[in-house]
């Protein structure tokens, strides 16, 4: 266990969530190569067994459950793979996430500076 | 001896690979950001360094979890950027300087940094894009080593660990023995954090001490341990670690040629910095 307290909305990608994940990460690790891509689109099922996901991993795959994902020990770069294929940018996926419109993600990223 | 000219530290959103491939530097989005850079070019033009070390982070093209370096050194002839999977262009290679690498491998090694040496690597836009964005010429006009420092897979170095890494690099670089100019380069950040409900935080305040302490007191920030930085930076504002760790290679008063900070690029408060060497 952390000795800090822990971030709301926040989950740090440490051993135990690199353990949970592993085959999640795998598979979307895959998705640098155009052919793996392909052959995900191909066949959703099919290559989530592949790889070995876990029930959790691959409802959250299904549902694009870019949160839910994250409980399952996915990790942000390599998830970051999968909304590639999707055609989502850092901005959907931010929406996504926060229950916002994208429009409103934007909007609130701007009111920062 | 070889001599750092100075350092250079500037975010490395993908998104930026982007808009440099459709040409958008003067869309009034991106020109805040890309307009930053006009400065730095001509100090570079002046200054003109032979090599550039560049410490970044990968984001899963060249390590996967299989296995993860904490620090690692390239030592190859050439690097290859590659397809990572989110859709920006692939730029043309850059040639490493091995005499280099080898020695800030052996150096390293001998100050008690074990660090991972790679005679292939691939790197990704942390690598290629903060390149192409100091010298738009393709391919990079000079050769450069990458310097890659784990901020993936938690535990993390400490801001400590990597700021006595960077001291540990500049004083190997000083001790090289070449006539070669070197510039320092480090790359992420500044605050944005991309997972979680949490997602789109920025830290303004933050970002600007922090860029205010890069140039007055380099050793601020090693204050906090990792996870304060990602509660005040984000989890992916701790890449600031690779502007830590460049600021300590180019150690004591330095003079400030440019900064620039805007908010947003994509997700991410972008930081911009110039120091020479005086």
């Amino acid at each position: 266990m952390s000795e800090y307290p822990p971030i709301p909305g926040t989950t740090l990608f440490d051993g135990s969530q690199a353990r949970k994940g592993y085959a999640l990460n795998k598979m979307c690790f895959s998705f640098n190569s155009a052919a793996c891509r392909e052959e995900f689109v191909r066949d959703e099922e099919a290559y989530m067994h592949k790889y070995g996901l876990n029930e959790e991993q691959a409802a959250g795959i299904r549902g694009r459950d870019v949160l839910g994902l994250i409980r399952a020990g996915g990790n942000a770069y390599y998830l970051a793979k999968f909304a590639g294929i999707l055609g989502l940018n850092m901005q959907d996926i931010g929406a996504l996430q926060t229950g916002m419109t994208v429009d409103e993600f934007k909007a609130k990223l701007k009111a920062y500076a | 001896m070889a001599k750092i000219v100075g350092m250079l530290t500037t975010s490395h959103v993908p998104a930026i690979g982007g808009a440099i491939a459709k040409n958008l530097q003067q869309d009034a989005y991106w020109k805040p950001f890309f307009d930053g850079f006009i400065p730095v070019r001509k100090w570079l033009d002046e200054v003109k360094p032979d090599v550039a070390v560049v410490l970044y982070n990968d984001h899963g093209l060249n390590f996967f979890l299989d296995k993860m370096p904490t620090f690692s050194v390239g030592a190859a002839p050439e690097y290859h950027n590659a397809d990572e999977g989110w859709g920006i262009p692939t730029l043309a290679p850059t040639r490493g300087d091995v005499d280099l690498s080898w020695h800030l491998i052996n150096k390293l090694i001998d100050r008690e940094f074990d660090i991972t040496t790679c005679q292939e690597m691939l790197v990704d836009h942390a690598f290629t894009i903060p390149l192409k964005l100091f010298w738009p010429q393709s391919p990079c006009p000079i050769p450069a080593v990458p310097v890659c420092i784990n901020t993936v897979q938690f535990p993390l170095p400490s801001a400590k660990r990597c700021y006595a890494f960077g001291q540990a690099i500049g004083d190997a670089i000083r001790s090289w023995d070449s006539e070669k100019k070197v510039v320092v380069i480090g790359t992420g950040g500044l605050s944005h954090q991309l997972d979680g409900e949490r997602a789109g935080f920025i830290n303004k305040d933050f970002d600007l001490k922090f860029m205010d302490s890069m140039i007055n007191d380099p050793a601020w920030a090693t204050q906090f341990s990792i996870h304060e930085l990602v509660e005040k930076t984000g989890t992916q504002g701790v890449e600031l670690l690779m502007w830590l760790a460049a600021r300590a290679a180019v150690p004591g008063t330095l003079q400030k040629i440019h900064s620039n900070y805007h908010i947003p690029i994509s997700n991410t408060a972008s930081g911009l910095m110039a120091l020479a060497a005086v």
